[in-house]
């Protein structure tokens, strides 16, 4: 089990870190999509519409990753499984954008042309009601959920913790991807649900519906990222966290653990369900290789390498490890792998607690050169001089 | 005066082994226990299964009146029994009073705990729980940094405001200074009369500087009982423990 040093207690900075980076999101989710819809394209300001899907893809990642954070990092579960989770939620989206193209398809079918191609002729039961956007967007929350709360209650009680819980969550994202892969399944098998077309009326290729996509992802995240820290600042939230840290004593507290996992465990896998939604359409494409078991280590990853426990951290990193993926990927295909890795052990020897606790790093040293040269012009030096941050054991 | 605790007829064993043995304990409320005993004698075990960590394998536990041998730990504690690990258990990663807060009695269900607030009678109850305990001064640091001793009281504090029936401690003074034993011999004694307490512990002095009642295990099965000056002239008790 990696085991990270623990976050230091909620202070009254970190609420106005909270809400300086939801307002960062808002700002950015409002900007960017009107900056590429309002000017023209040979304005400096434009953002290019190929920027606007990649920002709204990363958003969607970080949504996952603050999600991830929520449950790791403060609550102690590692889950292998999150992507899973984000495919649910993201396949329950696709089948509303499948069941909308109507008639449209390659064989001008109303069923979804993979069925067609698979010579069936009417739609699976599970399919009905997603025709509705409201039941679709639902589904793309409750069954995650659902699969979460179920799995979790199981694991929870069973008092399946650390490790081994991590390694049943990673079987399990294995097995629905093979479960997935099936024709006979009906989503698609390996090729997943594509060829989508419009959503909830407007086409999906028009750069407007696309920045307006983006636009409502960046207010999700920020809303995901309030939403957890108003959890982890509230009395269940600390709970959380002893539990991470002394699960035996909070129980002879009085306190059940199974209910306090589960409701944090399922809360993080509608998150991600509701990232999978608002993924799809912006990228087009759902797959059973969005499950694989690679899939959830990297959402793990991208935590750690931004600062594990600290939600900010989690979202930075998202953001960065990302950008890094989608340009290298396109410059230097076969070096991707090897750089992600690199960072990894990076990250987890000589910043343990990543990137964020690099920047503070940086702030801090600012800070003491400033008040040293301070101290040099102005003696005696000020009594009320900040005290450091609580040195973490 | 109906009992607080029985324990009747409880036997545990572990492959085989008999932790306990047909064990029978009543305790009184309001009464200051000692439970002492040779290793393995089934000390912890017998902690264990009050607070159902451990299901006997016969016997019940009545607490109140109550049967409470097959209820979930968190369910005993909410009942009000209270227990104080061997090694000092405190939440590392919260302040001296958050672990305080966390501990408060009150509501434990996670939809009451996301909007729970603390009233001005915990607030109150909680600073004076931290100025028995002596860490008024490091109410905001965070618990993992504490000493030792400190941890030790801090946790006593932190069962002190779960305001348990019972309250269970288990090797209290082990790795404390003279000093601190000293004060966590005060803390105790403030406590009884109010709280049942019973005490785990090795160090014969410390159990003659505070028990009323004496109680010796050995091999899982009550050896003697009662005040400290009988049982200490007991030549049983001589035998398997404190003559050796």
């Amino acid at each position: 089990m990696i085991t990270l040093a623990p976050p230091p207690p909620l202070r009254a900075a970190h609420h106005w870190r909270s809400v300086f980076v939801a307002a960062v999101c808002v700002l950015v989710a409002a900007v960017l999509p009107l900056l590429n819809v309002l000017t023209p394209e040979n304005n400096p300001l434009h953002v290019s519409d190929f920027l606007i899907t990649l920002v709204g893809k990363l958003t969607c990642y970080a949504i996952v990753a603050v999600a991830m954070d929520f449950v790791w990092g403060y609550a102690g579960i590692l889950s292998l499984c999150h992507a899973l989770f984000f495919a649910l939620g993201g396949y329950a989206m696709g089948m509303h954008l499948m069941r909308v193209i109507g008639t449209e398809g390659m064989y001008r079918s109303a069923l979804p042309d993979f069925m067609v191609f698979l010579d069936w002729k009417e739609l699976p039961w599970y399919w009905h009601g997603f025709e509705h956007f409201g039941f679709a967007l639902f589904m793309a929350l409750f069954v995650p959920g659902c699969v979460a709360f179920v799995f979790g209650f199981f694991a929870f009680r069973s008092r399946i913790s650390g490790v081994y819980f991590s390694i049943v969550t990673q079987a399990v994202t294995y097995a629905a991807m093979l479960l997935f892969f099936r024709n006979a399944t009906g989503f698609g098998g390996n090729n997943g649900l594509t060829d989508f077309k419009r959503i909830l009326g407007f086409p999906l290729r028009e750069p407007s519906t696309r920045a307006a996509l983006c636009a409502i992802t960046g207010l999700t995240l920020a809303a995901t990222f309030v939403l957890c820290r108003a959890v982890i600042a509230s009395r269940a939230g600390r709970v959380l966290t002893a539990m991470r840290d002394a699960e035996a004593k909070v129980r002879f507290s009085g306190y059940d653990p199974v209910s306090y996992k589960l409701f944090a465990w399922t809360l993080s896998a509608v998150l991600c369900g509701l990232a999978g939604a608002l993924y799809v359409p912006q990228v087009g494409i759902v797959n059973p290789s969005e499950m694989q078991p690679s899939s959830s280590v990297e959402i793990a990853i991208w935590v750690a390498v931004g600062g594990r426990g600290t939600l900010a951290g989690a979202l930075l990193g998202a953001f960065v490890v990302n950008s890094a993926k989608s340009w290298l990927t396109v410059e230097f295909p076969t070096a991707w792998l090897y750089v992600l890795g690199t960072l990894f052990v990076v990250v987890t020897l000589v910043l343990p607690g990543g990137l964020l606790q690099a920047l503070a790093g940086l702030g801090r040293v600012r800070g003491l050169v400033a008040r040293t040269a301070t101290a040099q012009t102005s003696s005696p030096p000020p009594a009320t001089a900040a005290p450091a941050e609580e040195p973490r054991t | 005066m109906t009992a607080l605790l029985e324990v009747d007829k409880v036997t545990v064993s572990f492959d085989g082994f008999k932790a306990l043995d047909q064990l029978t304990l009543t305790l009184e409320p309001g009464e200051l226990r000692c439970i002492v005993g040779p290793n393995g004698a089934g000390k912890t075990t017998l902690m264990d299964i009050i607070t159902g960590k451990t299901r006997p394998d016969a016997g019940t536990v009545r607490f109140g009146g109550r049967d409470i041998t097959r209820l979930a730990e968190h369910e005993i504690a909410r009942l009000g029994i209270g227990r104080k690990f061997q090694r000092p258990t405190v939440f590392p990663g919260h302040t001296v009073f958050e672990n305080l807060e966390l501990t408060t009695q009150g509501g434990k269900g996670v939809f009451r705990a996301l909007v729970a607030r603390l009233s001005r009678d915990e607030r109150e109850s909680i600073e004076r729980t931290l100025e028995l305990i002596g860490l008024a001064q490091d109410s905001g640091r965070l618990a993992g940094l504490l000493a030792h001793g400190q941890k030790q009281w801090l946790e006593i504090g932190m069962l002190l405001v779960q305001r348990p029936k019972l309250l269970l401690v288990d090797e209290p003074v082990a790795g404390m200074t003279q000093q601190e034993i000293e004060r966590t011999e005060k803390i105790l004694a403030s406590l009884a009369g109010e709280h049942t307490v019973v005490v785990v512990e090795h160090d014969m002095d410390f159990v003659r500087s505070i028990a009323s009642t004496v109680t010796v295990l050995h091999e899982g099965r009550v050896l003697a009982e009662g005040p400290m000056r009988d049982v200490q002239s007991d030549p049983r008790v001589i035998e398997v423990y404190l003559g050796a």
